[in-house]
């Protein structure tokens, strides 16, 4: 019972005044609103198919599979998209990459994303290690029928293709295969993910991504970009 | 007793107990990290990962430690020992260790097999730094094109343990695998010309801490933390092997090796690791069949069930000893319980008969040197009876008829005309009766097969039971040794089939759904020698059925 007391808040209803209770000032803010509209010239409709919406930059749409510079799919089949998708709409078949890709060990024999079934969340590019998914803004989507919004792989690098100019869509990032703390060749001084103690042996040394002890600064090294 | 102090926690150890401070920790509920270090295996020191402070306390009351930390799997604990693993010595080892252990280590969990069980992972995030202070190129080494039919070796990923180097010394004995180069050009490798195709070698993917040695047969399959488990044991033979049965969605998708010192201890072979493909053969019986003339005349089990009851019955009242029951090495006790309780009760004087077991020549037992000769103490033995629960059946059996009537007994018995109803129980994906020995019973009246592959007595069928494989049904394999162990259900059954124990509880009519426990505590108050099925540990590691015959499978 006490904890029960404790979570609940008792909320006490505001006193009602005389002109409140006649209920005429509401009428007359609502009365006043009705005629600023009847008088204003301003439109507020969108003639929709003939004019198109101005969608805000981070619209999600229909998604696309991206390419790498070698126009391979980037996608490494890692599934953490399939994992973090919250309607189960993505179904990826993974295998070993072909012998003529050294830097891959793996990558998506099938890649199925089923439009419908999705909810547009957002998630799968969140997740991507190596940003291969992202949302278009691409927003009408029509089919005839279910399986012509399955999308497989080829239709998702479809997409790609034909978004990559538009300057709505840009490839956001230029990650490498399996995200920025994959790349060697440019490897940042790393800061630490994790908190470490001031007391932390590694703390006090002055050796470049290491924090300055007690400030929790990066000493940036300069590669990160 | 003796006692050992964990952070100021003090653990009592058996007397006569060898342990080493990893093993006493774990009894106080401490975790200390180690790689290298596996129970079956030799102690070699090498990860480093275990370092604890290691101290004595005196008679006199007064501790003293160590002055260096010390790895915890090779420091045995005698009664005094004090171990300290939560000091800001030992993190600070353990931070140092793990970056040390990370420094050539490609960040490529992602598309890591191993990712989501990889004890790498798990100690960074537990144990770690969570940073790198690596300026220079990691040096990444080229992934070996073949070391083995069943396994792939990703060399970059690998930590240096030698755990999978030590089992193939130790516990197979075939000694393929070697550590070649010295110092950060270290590499795990064969000897030319001598892959890893030894019966056991699946092992060493299980006993790989990282990603380095993966299995070919599930590479890229599943990500693991969609499986899901249920403990079981292997089908393959009667050592019994305790396992792990890992499915998604109805479909199976690998068989691990669950430690259990009554069973195999940690290991199992690769017969029965890659053995469970039948499971999903696409010659699976879905449907149960009333057949008259080779034509099926019903398709759902109301009918089949209540027809193949009348049949039994029928052939029951046509006079005493009509009827044979032949149940397979592959039915769980509690089947094996309910079809003969049913037969028995229809016709007393029925024959109750034990199928074929199908057995090899000789107990296969490891480790073997390289001349093939089996090298003293035994570690791992493949048996050469290949079916999981004669012993469960043969009980079941002995207490209704003393003696188990022979599967050729029973052909015999059948060709001469003897029988007008038999229930023949199938169960071994590699067959478990000849064609010869199908024509038996063509003359038959009722043949009332339940089985989940096609088999040659298929064609004289009267009732078809389209029953589960051991993944699909729950129940208690009883080893060559006498120790019961419960399998369970890990997914469902293809189409219209049905796990054993269900058809069974069906056919005798019994009211409502099956239950083990109501079945098994049934079993344990009328057969003497299975009354240790009630007890409670059978859901863990298993009980031995005769208490006081030594633990025969204990190995490893």
């Amino acid at each position: 019972m006490a904890k029960r007391e404790k979570s609940v808040m008792y909320v006490e209803e505001p006193e009602i005044g005389f002109w409140e209770a006649t209920f005429v000032p509401a009428i007359v803010e609502g009365l006043r609103t009705t005629m600023k509209h009847l008088v204003s010239r301003e439109t507020v409709t969108e003639q929709y198919p003939e004019q198109k919406p101005d969608l805000p930059l981070h619209y999600r749409g229909v998604h696309r599979l991206n390419r790498d510079e070698k126009d391979r799919v980037k996608c490494v089949a890692c599934m953490l998209c399939a994992t973090a998708c919250p309607a189960h709409c993505i179904t990826i078949e993974a295998a070993p990459a072909p012998k003529d890709w050294p830097d891959r060990d793996k990558f998506p024999q099938t890649f199925e994303l089923d439009e419908l079934r999705c909810i547009y969340c957002g998630m799968c590019e969140e997740a991507c290690p190596v940003d291969a998914i992202e949302l278009t803004h691409i927003y009408d989507l029509t089919g005839q029928t279910r399986d012509e919004l399955l999308y497989t792989k080829d239709k998702l690098l479809n997409v790609f293709d034909k978004t990559r100019d538009n300057p709505r869509d840009p490839v956001r990032t230029g990650r490498g295969v399996l995200g920025p703390a994959s790349e060697f060749q440019a490897l940042p001084t790393l800061g630490p993910a994790t908190q470490v103690a001031t007391s932390d042996r590694s703390a006090k040394i002055g050796t470049a991504g290491v924090i300055e002890s007690g400030t929790g600064n990066v000493t940036d090294g300069g590669a990160r970009s | 007793m003796p006692t050992v102090l964990v952070n100021n926690q003090p653990v009592e150890i058996g007397s006569d107990e060898r342990l080493n401070c990893i093993q006493a920790a774990a009894k106080a509920g401490v975790e200390i990290p180690a790689y290298c270090w596996h129970p079956s295996l030799s102690v070699v020191a090498s990860c480093r990962m275990c370092l604890v402070e290691v101290g004595d306390k005196k008679p006199d009351g007064t501790v003293q430690m160590q002055p260096k930390l010390v790895p915890g799997c090779q420091t045995p604990v005698k009664d005094g020992t004090v171990i300290i693993s939560d000091s800001q010595k030992v993190q600070e080892a353990r931070k140092a260790t793990l970056e040390y252990l990370l420094l050539n280590h490609p960040l490529d969990c992602p598309t890591c097999d191993q990712a989501g069980e990889c004890y790498l992972q798990d100690y960074s995030f537990r144990y770690g730094r969570g940073y790198s202070r690596l300026q220079e190129e990691k040096n990444i080494k080229p992934d070996k094109d073949y070391i083995g039919d069943q396994i792939t070796l990703f060399t970059d990923r690998c930590i240096m343990c030698t755990r999978c180097v030590r089992f193939t010394r130790e516990i197979s004995g075939s000694a393929e695998l070697h550590v070649v180069s010295r110092g950060s050009h270290e590499e795990i490798d064969i000897f030319p010309g001598h892959p890893v195709n030894n019966k056991l070698a699946g092992n060493v993917v299980d006993i790989c801490p990282v990603g380095a040695l993966c299995s070919k047969d599930f590479l890229y399959q599943q990500r693991v933390w969609w499986l899901k488990s249920a403990d079981s044991v292997c089908p393959g033979c009667s050592t019994g092997c305790s396992i792990k049965v890992d499915q998604n969605e109805d479909q199976v998708f690998r068989l691990q090796p669950r430690p259990n010192p009554l069973a195999q201890g940690h290991f199992m072979c690769d017969e029965g690791r890659f053995g469970w493909k039948y499971v999903h053969s696409e010659n699976r019986l879905t449907t149960p069949e009333h057949r008259s003339n080779g034509q099926a005349i019903a398709r759902d089990w109301d009918t089949v069930l209540t027809s193949a009851r009348a049949a039994l019955r029928k052939a029951a009242q046509s006079g005493p000893g009509r009827i044979a029951a032949v149940l397979s090495p592959w039915m769980t006790v509690e089947e094996a319980w309910l079809l003969a309780s049913f037969v028995k009760a229809i016709d007393p004087k029925a024959t109750l008969s034990i199928g074929n077991t199908r057995t090899t020549a000789l107990d296969d037992h490891y480790p073997k040197d390289v001349k093939g000769r089996v090298v003293e103490p035994v570690k791992f033995t493949i048996r050469a009876e290949k079916a999981p629960n004669r012993r469960g059946v043969e009980s079941v059996i002995q207490h209704f008829d003393g003696d188990v009537t022979p599967f050729d007994e029973t052909l015999r018995l059948a060709t001469e005309g003897r029988f007008k109803a038999v229930y023949l129980v199938g169960g071994d994906p590699e067959g478990w009766i000849s064609d010869l020995q199908a024509e038996a019973f063509s003359a038959t009246d009722t043949v009332i097969i339940q089985d989940f592959l096609p088999s040659p007595v298929l064609k004289h069928a009267t009732h078809v039971l389209a029953s589960g494989t051991f993944v699909e049904r729950e129940g208690v394999f009883v080893n060559h040794g006498g120790l019961a162990q419960l399998i369970r259900k890990s997914i469902r059954t293809p189409n219209d089939s049905r796990p054993d124990q269900r058809i069974l509880w069906d056919l005798s009519e019994r009211r409502g759904l099956y239950h083990g426990e109501t079945v098994r505590s049934e079993i344990a108050m009328a057969v003497d020698s299975l009354r240790e099925l009630t007890n409670p540990l059978l859901a863990e590691n298993g009980v031995m059925l005769n208490r006081s015959a030594e633990p025969a499978g204990v190995t490893a």
